[in-house]
């Protein structure tokens, strides 16, 4: 019973990693009908940066902040510079220019801070069944999950993002700035993405760090559906515990195919993921 | 000296894919006037209103709002200048609240304005107002018009540019819509530019119509001269 | 990501083989079967390859079979995202699984022959293609990204669970025969596994080719297009989705069968996501509309790492650059050649054979 108790508070906190990758990839994807698959290789930079500022100044937070901004405005970067330039293409075009990011940025990352794993800290203490580590991810995901919610909720500027991406063509008749909204939820989402990273990485970094952490990412936000952003929460969670069970009572080796396993499991009941919206759902 | 027309178009020529659309098309919309663009399917109306709101690229010629050159300006900064357009349809997002998109409409007003657009246009359309927290797609097709023309007012336009506003709708709901624009237009001193199918009925309450014929306008005449005009309302107008 | 941007419909698939046929034949050509007409191409690429490698040395024979086995690959992959729309990240998994195979085939039953063992390979990809094709036909999109992704990253963790069967971490480690004792004397080991690589993947081509061409090319198209139409026309849209997985999944099986074969291990760490998003980038690369760009892309894949070695040691990069070189020369390819060339090398050449021919 112990044992339970501990797999579900660390699968619990895994799965706020989950949840905020997931987050990040469904924001983008209801805004611009994309999947970043570029995203893990932009929090990985984030985190980089991270590391170097943290290592000047010997301030981790002061790191965690040059994350989040980095992630804010790669994100941006990312849409104006590449994305916008096919919006206009089939879909593909868009997953084939994100995945061609990814990997230059992963080489990249490796040519400027090696291939070797360097040590990385915990935001904090990381001992013990629950650590403040984990009760810390599962507090910041919970209050950036917050923040985006109110966002779009209860601001113009959330009520613009939102008209942006369900109706581009209508927004802009209604006087909305459609390209800048849709660069906002890039740079949004990439700063959660960051947030995701500096969580998962520790105790190291290296460029192929977030590759296992990002497929979890994305079965969280398929199982929970693309276009709900609270799918992506749930799925996240969901994935995290599941995985959690899967490696504490099976074996950790087993935790790719679980979570394989779960996404066919749900894939087959619900195409369109445990909490698509009807209409999103094809017939 | 006669004031210059609040908007004025010159010689708007545009392409839709490979064909035409509009070639040379001038026109002079002023304050307080209800200014019908009619004429077939395909004769270039909603191309017209798309080239005027700013959706739809110009080939060659301008559109003048108070004297400026507005033709390459975006979309949403003509929206900001007082160009408010109303697309076939009713461009009203479905998945956002009815609150929510008359709020969109208001966003680019000073903050202090917003909740008073807001509650004129509940004024104005009652049955929005008991719905103001549902999603738009749950409105009726009259509801949505009223809607997209309560939007469209919420950002106090100069000139209302709207696409067949009885699209789909039952004739009484048309009339009434058709009353509401002429009255809207007398009260808050608007150029209303109104495209429809339905000639009698935009006729009935226009100061002035323009017929389009393959892209070219073929007639501009007060409305009575129009309807004495048999050729032309068995030509152009269907009916 | 259902459906990419329609392409042209001409030229769509062709064997990636042989001359061009003369101009004044042409006609007299064009009356002969598809099949016999794709077989000659083939034999004539045979021919071809069988050539380079009698005059080159072992290092390059060693690539010229990974080039064989990489078009193969590639042009499985063709199949499913290029014709029948279905956009797959896990093309590495059936690698893996042919890799696996024939190294088990080779341990366990020694005395099979190998073309036994790709035909048994070939079964086992196929059987997996329905596998996977039937559990995800009603995923559309980015919904059968993410499951194809995660089946790349899970599948190869089997032989980690399984360390007894699999070799866990290590693979297993075989020994393949070179060529018969009457040739050994003039071909070498090398050449020997090339030829018939090469000769494998030609056929599999020829096969694929012609299958395309045929009446559930039309039909993978027709989906691909639009999935409503072709329902209302009458074709089985969740069994042509399968077709096109098992298809794709028997070339991609074949392509690990030859990987296998050439090298002697099957290892967990050859079939990592980066293989699977290697595919298709040289499928990007090459040209999606045809069978032809998979042997721009099986090129590149092979040739730009060696040349990025090779520039990274002549400007004697330190080892962090030259190391991630080929990754981020093949991103940026893949992002220049989306924004500026989206029907990649197989386009650009075709266009130039079309500018040539009126320059005549």
């Amino acid at each position: 019973m112990d044992r339970f108790v501990d797999l579900t508070l660390n699968g619990a906190a895994n799965g706020a990693v989950y949840a905020a990758l997931a987050l990040s990839l469904v924001i983008i994807y209801q805004a611009t009908r994309v999947v970043n698959f570029a995203q893990p290789a932009l929090a990985l930079i984030a985190v980089y940066i991270a590391y170097s500022v943290s290592g000047l100044t010997g301030r981790y937070w002061l790191g965690f902040a040059a994350a989040l901004l980095a992630g804010l405005l790669m994100g941006a970067l990312t849409e104006r510079l590449l994305i916008r330039s096919v919006h206009d293409r089939s879909p593909l075009s868009a997953v084939i220019v994100t995945l061609g990011l990814l990997l230059v940025l992963q080489g990249a990352a490796g040519m400027i801070w090696t291939n070797e794993p360097h040590s990385f800290p915990y935001p904090m203490d990381f001992r013990g069944r629950f650590s403040a580590s984990d009760a810390f991810a599962l507090v910041s995901v919970g209050t950036a999950a917050a923040l985006v919610f109110a966002l779009y909720r209860f601001t113009p500027l959330g009520l613009r993002m939102r008209a942006a991406a369900h109706r581009p063509e209508a927004a802009r008749v209604a006087g909305v700035r459609v390209g800048l909204m849709l660069t906002t939820g890039w740079a949004l989402a990439s700063a959660i993405g960051a947030l995701a990273a500096m969580l998962a990485v520790p105790p190291f970094v290296s460029p192929n760090v977030l590759d296992a952490v990002f497929v979890y990412g994305i079965t969280a936000a398929v199982v929970g559906g693309l276009d709900n952003p609270f799918g992506a929460l749930a799925g996240g969670v969901l994935v995290g515990l599941g995985l959690s069970y899967v490696s504490g009572y099976a074996g950790p080796e087993l935790a790719p195919l679980a979570c394989l396993a779960i996404l066919v499991a749900v894939l087959s009941a619900r195409p369109a993921g445990l909490f698509a919206a009807p209409s999103a759902r094809k017939v | 000296m006669p004031e210059p027309a609040l908007l004025r178009i010159e010689g708007l020529t545009a392409d839709y894919g490979a064909v035409r659309a509009l070639s040379g098309v001038s026109m002079a919309f002023e304050k307080g006037r209800v200014h019908a663009v009619l004429g077939a399917n395909g004769a270039g109306k909603t191309t017209l209103l798309r080239a005027i709101g700013g959706l739809h690229p110009v080939a060659a010629g301008r559109v003048l709002l108070r004297g400026d050159d507005v033709t390459r300006m975006p979309v949403e900064q003509r929206v900001r200048h007082g160009i408010a357009h109303v697309p076939e349809g009713g461009g009203i997002i479905v998945e956002l609240t009815v609150a929510e998109n008359i709020r969109l409409g208001a966003l680019w007003r000073r903050r202090s304005e917003r909740p008073a657009a807001l509650a004129a246009a509940f004024d104005l359309f009652p049955p929005l107002a008991e719905r103001r927290a549902r999603p738009a797609a749950t409105l009726s097709g009259g509801e949505r018009q009223m809607l997209a023309i309560g939007r469209a007012l919420a950002a106090r336009p100069e000139v209302l540019l709207l696409d067949e506003p009885s699209l789909g709708l039952a004739p009484r709901v048309t009339r009434q819509i058709m009353l509401l624009l002429r009255r809207l237009c007398d009260s808050a001193d608007m150029a209303v530019v109104l495209v429809e199918q339905n000639a009698r009925g935009a006729l009935a309450v226009s100061d002035r119509g323009s017929v389009l014929a393959q892209g070219e306008v073929v007639a501009a005449a007060a409305p009575g001269e129009l309807l004495a005009d048999d050729r032309m309302r068995h030509a152009y107008l269907g009916f | 990501m259902a459906s990419p941007a329609p392409r042209p419909a001409a030229d769509e698939v062709r064997p990636p083989a042989g001359p061009p046929a003369p101009v004044g034949t042409r006609a007299r050509w064009s009356t002969v079967p598809l099949v016999v007409r794709h077989l000659v191409l083939a034999a004539g690429a045979l021919a071809a390859v069988l050539l380079l490698i009698a005059a080159t040395d072992t290092v390059n024979t060693m690539r010229i079979a990974a080039v064989g086995y990489s078009v193969l690959a590639i042009a499985g992959l063709q199949v499913l995202i290029g014709a029948s729309g279905q956009v797959s990240l896990g093309h590495g998994a059936f690698m893996f699984i042919g890799a696996y195979t024939v190294a088990l085939l080779v341990i366990r039953l020694p005395m099979l022959p190998l073309w036994v063992n790709l035909l048994i390979t070939v079964a086992v990809s196929a059987a997996a293609g329905v596998v996977v094709g039937g559990a995800t036909a009603r995923l559309h999109g980015p919904y059968l990204a993410g499951a194809t992704l995660a089946l790349a990253v899970g599948l190869p963790s089997l032989a980690v669970r399984f360390p007894e069967l699999l070799g866990g971490g290590n693979g297993l480690a075989f020994t393949t025969r070179g060529a018969p004792p009457a040739l050994a004397a003039t071909v070498s080991t090398a050449q020997w596994q090339a030829a018939a690589v090469w000769f494998t993947v030609l056929l599999a081509l020829t096969v694929l080719a012609t299958v395309s061409r045929g009446r559930l090319g039309r039909r993978m198209r027709a989906v691909r297009d639009d999935p409503l139409a072709a329902a209302a026309a009458g074709i089985p849209v969740g069994r042509t989705k399968v077709a096109a997985f098992v298809l794709s999944a028997c070339c991609g099986g074949l392509a690990g069968a030859c990987q296998g074969y050439l090298l002697g291990t099957a290892t967990p760490s050859s079939f990592t996501l980066a293989l699977s998003l290697s595919l298709l980038a040289a499928l990007v690369f090459g040209g999606m509309g045809s069978l032809w760009g998979a042997l721009w892309g099986g090129a590149a894949l092979v040739y730009l790492e060696v040349w990025a070695e090779d520039a990274a040691h002549a400007l004697s990069l330190g080892t962090s650059v030259t190391n991630n070189l080929p990754i981020v020369l093949f991103g940026l390819i893949l992002i220049v050649v989306v924004l500026l060339r989206p029907d990649g090398v197989h386009g650009a050449v075709r266009d130039a054979a079309g500018a040539v021919r009126r320059a005549r």
